[in-house]
């Protein structure tokens, strides 16, 4: 960070860098926990019990448009941080209006494809494979919808009182946030539905 | 569903605790009313953020949560006393040991030791809180709700009944139907959230708000063996999340994680639970060697023999500890490849843990010993707590164990770790830092009373059970036949419980007649200690350190002393920074508890409906913009001319 000589906004007090680093932990926890989904997952991947298998139902052009989405979504929440420590009010909050508009319709797009599924007749309760595919994406997915819900909630804080040094340690938490559920959708993406389509 | 379903009916003890919990709900909220506590509850206790307060709440539920433990095992000796006893029948016997594991772990290890890391942290880094408080507060509320929920489950429902570690199938509906397990899914899901919480909350406390000059090698031991074990919670606590949650769907909504049938795999939860599990072991002991470490190190007049060696061996213990897991089922068809690889990381914790061992004998090497009873503690865990790491190599033998597996050689092994390795270090701590907590010491007397009943018990108890164990008795049999030979066994450890019973007696007396009667005139540094804890007065004022410490040694406290530059100058003090109160915690964890309450019973609606409750305190809380208050310097300086006389 060579060309930046002053502590970022969101740094400046003690409290917000105790804040940030807790996230940090959290996120650490965060990992642990999808580790875990991920493990079971590779344990009951191939325990169909004579239901639907991942290529049976796994549909390639949905998740890349999924995948598209919630990428272009973590960038644009970068923009938005990159518009707080300019002091750009309404730059974060264009900004981050877009990831929150991409993150609902990621959530659209893949509560569409759950449907699908149980169409298909893979529910919940259909196999060991169902269960742990069912558990790990949808634990992603409650992760997306209550991202969106805190990350409106800061935006109301932030149109109230500005840009303050509290207001920017918190909405820049909730991008750490974000692009964290980027990086673990990648691994969903790789490990679920491409390792599912080909194996 | 009708009443007679809801609470448990049918058996006399149980009726007699439903009538004793009634009276004593009646009596207590008369007594508080006619005492006209209740403002002062909220406003001191309820909405607290003072970490010190918190400790004392943990510190309160888990003797709580000691004595319902207790009394179960007390059950559990009694009806195993001589051969053929009907006094419980099967099903209560497997209740019992399911709650006895469950609330001895969880809700009496844990908030006990999470209690004295509450109160003595801040304070030996000389921080004037955690990095959380607020957080802090959750923390302990969320488990205060888990623990009663949990509880709930003995007049309301029916107890869990699967043993503490719950094994599927057996724990699945399929061989355990009613709400029995619900109740263990849910509370412990509920309670877990407040323990990852405070493991995150020290991790930050630690790293960012050590006094100034205090760097990582002038670390008072007990922080680092906080630091390490909140690190092992953040790493740990979330496996058990996920294992919870499987077993939640799998028991609630019918899917197929752990039941064969559709493709679940049952070894999923062992392995799950044990990865939780065995780092779970050294979350609760580890705190508790930082205390002895501390004990011992006071009481020898001497500082930590091999200090470094010391940090480094925790450390070791920490990694080993994820790395372990299936010995605890060696005899569930794993390949011998995968076993031996167990037996040997097993085997390898012995080697920092004797490091440790070793540091403390050299640092009571010509020391200067004091037996206070705090001291006492200390030295019996050596020797107490050396059987059961040398019976726990014995079962790390993968071959040997097919032996002693799910005997009680094990049962008596796990006994003689926890109970010197937890138990005998939170005495030793409370009898420590009580007069830090509270101003006051407990009975010296009375203490030694405390100490001789609880350790003459404690080995009178489980030493005959590794003998029963090795002629083949098996864990959680309620009853045996007579031909067995074991009444005699069983009938000698039964009458240990007693005496570990009356141990924990003379601590309630003690407690009670220390209130009552004992000096208050301790002075801040009644045992002529090392670290800076010690610094400020007895009981630590609600802001800790009027000016925060300036830290050049290890043990800086003792050095200080002894050249005599303790003094505070009027010029120093600064309006001190304070959080303030918050209401949300306790009811942010109300709503949590009632959330499960209704997922235990499976009415999901309701859950819902109090799940608005949760979504109100999560927004409630991001609009909190309270910034705390400033204590004003006029105050600061009457409240420590109280203790320290006068200022330079």
């Amino acid at each position: 960070m060579t060309s930046h000589t002053t502590t970022p906004l969101e740094y400046k007090t003690e409290q917000s860098q105790m804040n940030i680093l807790g996230f940090w932990v959290f996120l650490g926890a965060e990992i642990v926990l999808f580790s875990t989904l991920f493990a079971s997952y590779f344990v009951l991947e191939h325990n169909t019990a004579g239901g639907p298998a991942g290529q049976d139902i796994f549909i390639l052009k949905d998740v890349l448009i999924e995948t598209f989405i919630l990428l272009t979504s973590s960038f644009t929440s970068g923009l938005a941080i990159h518009s707080m420590r300019n002091h750009d009010k309404k730059g974060v909050l264009i900004w981050m209006i877009i990831t929150l508009l991409l993150g609902a319709g990621f959530l659209y797009m893949e509560i569409n494809e759950f449907i699908h599924y149980v169409h298909e007749g893979a529910t919940i309760q259909t196999s060991g494979f169902t269960a742990a595919f069912f558990t790990l994406l949808g634990t992603h997915g409650a992760h997306v919808t209550f991202g969106i819900i805190w990350i409106s909630l800061l935006l109301v804080q932030l149109v109230r009182r500005g840009i303050t040094e509290k207001t920017s340690s918190k909405l820049f938490i909730s991008s750490l946030y974000w692009h964290f559920l980027d990086v673990v959708w990648i691994f969903i993406f790789t490990f679920v539905y491409l390792k599912g389509m080909v194996m | 569903m009708s009443l007679d379903e809801f609470f448990v009916t049918g058996d006399p003890l149980i009726l007699a605790s439903q009538i004793a919990i009634g009276l004593t709900m009646v009596g207590l909220i008369a007594l508080i009313t006619y005492l006209k506590r209740w403002k002062w509850l909220w406003n001191e206790w309820f909405t607290t953020v003072d970490h010190k307060k918190i400790g004392i709440m943990y510190i309160l539920a888990g003797v709580l949560m000691f004595f319902r433990g207790g009394v179960d095992g007390l059950l559990m000796k009694a009806q195993t006393s001589r051969p053929g006893l009907d006094l419980l029948d099967a099903q209560h016997y497997d209740e019992i040991f399911t709650t006895h594991g469950v609330i001895m772990i969880l809700f009496m290890a844990m908030p006990l030791l999470i209690g004295i890391m509450n109160v003595v942290i801040p304070l030996q880094i000389g921080a004037r809180d955690v990095a959380f408080p607020k957080l802090n507060a959750f923390s302990f509320w969320i488990f205060f709700a888990g623990a009663m929920l949990f509880n709930l489950s003995f007049v309301i429902g029916g107890s869990p009944d699967a043993g503490w570690t719950s094994y599927f199938p057996l724990a699945g509906k399929e061989f355990t139907p009613g709400v029995g397990n619900n109740y263990y899914a849910i509370s412990l899901q509920i309670a877990g959230i407040g323990t990852l919480a405070t493991g995150i909350n020290f991790v930050v406390t630690i790293i960012k708000m050590r006094a100034p000059g205090m760097s990582w090698m002038k670390l008072p031991i007990f922080v680092w063996t906080t630091f390490i074990t909140s690190i092992i919670i953040v790493a740990a606590f979330p496996i058990l999340t996920i294992a919870l949650l499987y077993m939640t769907l799998d028991r609630l909504f019918g899917t197929h994680f752990f039941t064969v049938a559709a493709g679940g795999d049952p070894m999923l939860w062992l392995n799950l639970f044990w990865l939780w599990g065995h780092p779970e072991v050294y979350i609760v002991v580890l705190p508790a060697f930082g205390m002895f470490s501390e004990v011992i190190a006071t009481f020898a007049r001497k500082n930590l023999y091999g200090y470094k060696s010391m940090v480094y061996a925790v450390a070791g213990i920490a990694f080993l500890s994820m790395l372990v897991w299936v010995h605890h089922f060696y005899t569930m068809g794993n390949s011998a490849a995968v076993n031996s690889i167990f037996s040997l990381t097993t085997m390898m914790i012995a080697i920092p843990t004797g490091v440790k061992i070793f540091n403390w004998l050299f640092t009571l090497r010509k020391g200067r010993i004091e037996f206070s009873t705090s001291m006492l503690w200390a030295l019996a865990f050596i020797p107490c707590f050396t059987i059961g790491g040398v019976t726990g190599v014995m079962l790390a033998m993968a071959a040997a164990d097919y032996q002693y597996h799910n005997t009680m050689f094990l049962v008596a092994h796990f006994h003689y770790v926890l109970i010197p390795g937890v138990v005998f270090a939170v005495f030793a701590g409370l009898y420590y830092w009580w007069p830090k907590m509270f101003g006051f010491k407990l009975n010296e007397k009375i203490g030694k009373w405390h100490f001789w009943l609880f350790v003459i018990g404690f080995n009178m108890t489980f030493m005959p059970m590794f003998f029963v164990g090795l002629d083949g008795m098996s864990r959680r049999m309620y009853t045996y036949a007579e031909s067995t030979g074991w009444g005699a066994w069983l009938g000698f450890s039964a009458v240990g419980s007693l005496v570990m019973a009356a141990g924990f007696a003379a601590l309630c007396y003690n407690i009670y007649w220390s209130f009552r009667y004992a000096s208050r005139n301790v002075g801040n540094d009644p045992w002529n200690a090392r670290s800076l804890e010690w610094a400020t007065a007895s009981p630590a004022p609600h802001y800790n350190f009027a000016v925060v410490p300036e830290v050049e040694n290890l043990d800086d406290f003792w050095y200080k002393k002894k050249k005599g530059t303790l003094g505070l100058k009027k010029s120093d003090l600064k309006p001190v920074h304070m959080p303030s109160n918050s209401w949300t915690p306790i009811v942010l964890a109300g709503a949590f508890g009632l959330v499960g309450f209704f997922l235990v019973f499976e009415w999901i609606p309701l859950a819902i409906i109090a799940a608005v409750g949760i979504v109100v305190g999560l927004v409630a809380n991001t609009f909190d913009y309270d910034d705390g208050y400033h204590i004003p310097v006029d105050e600061l300086e009457e409240e420590e001319r109280e203790w320290r006389g006068d200022l330079q």
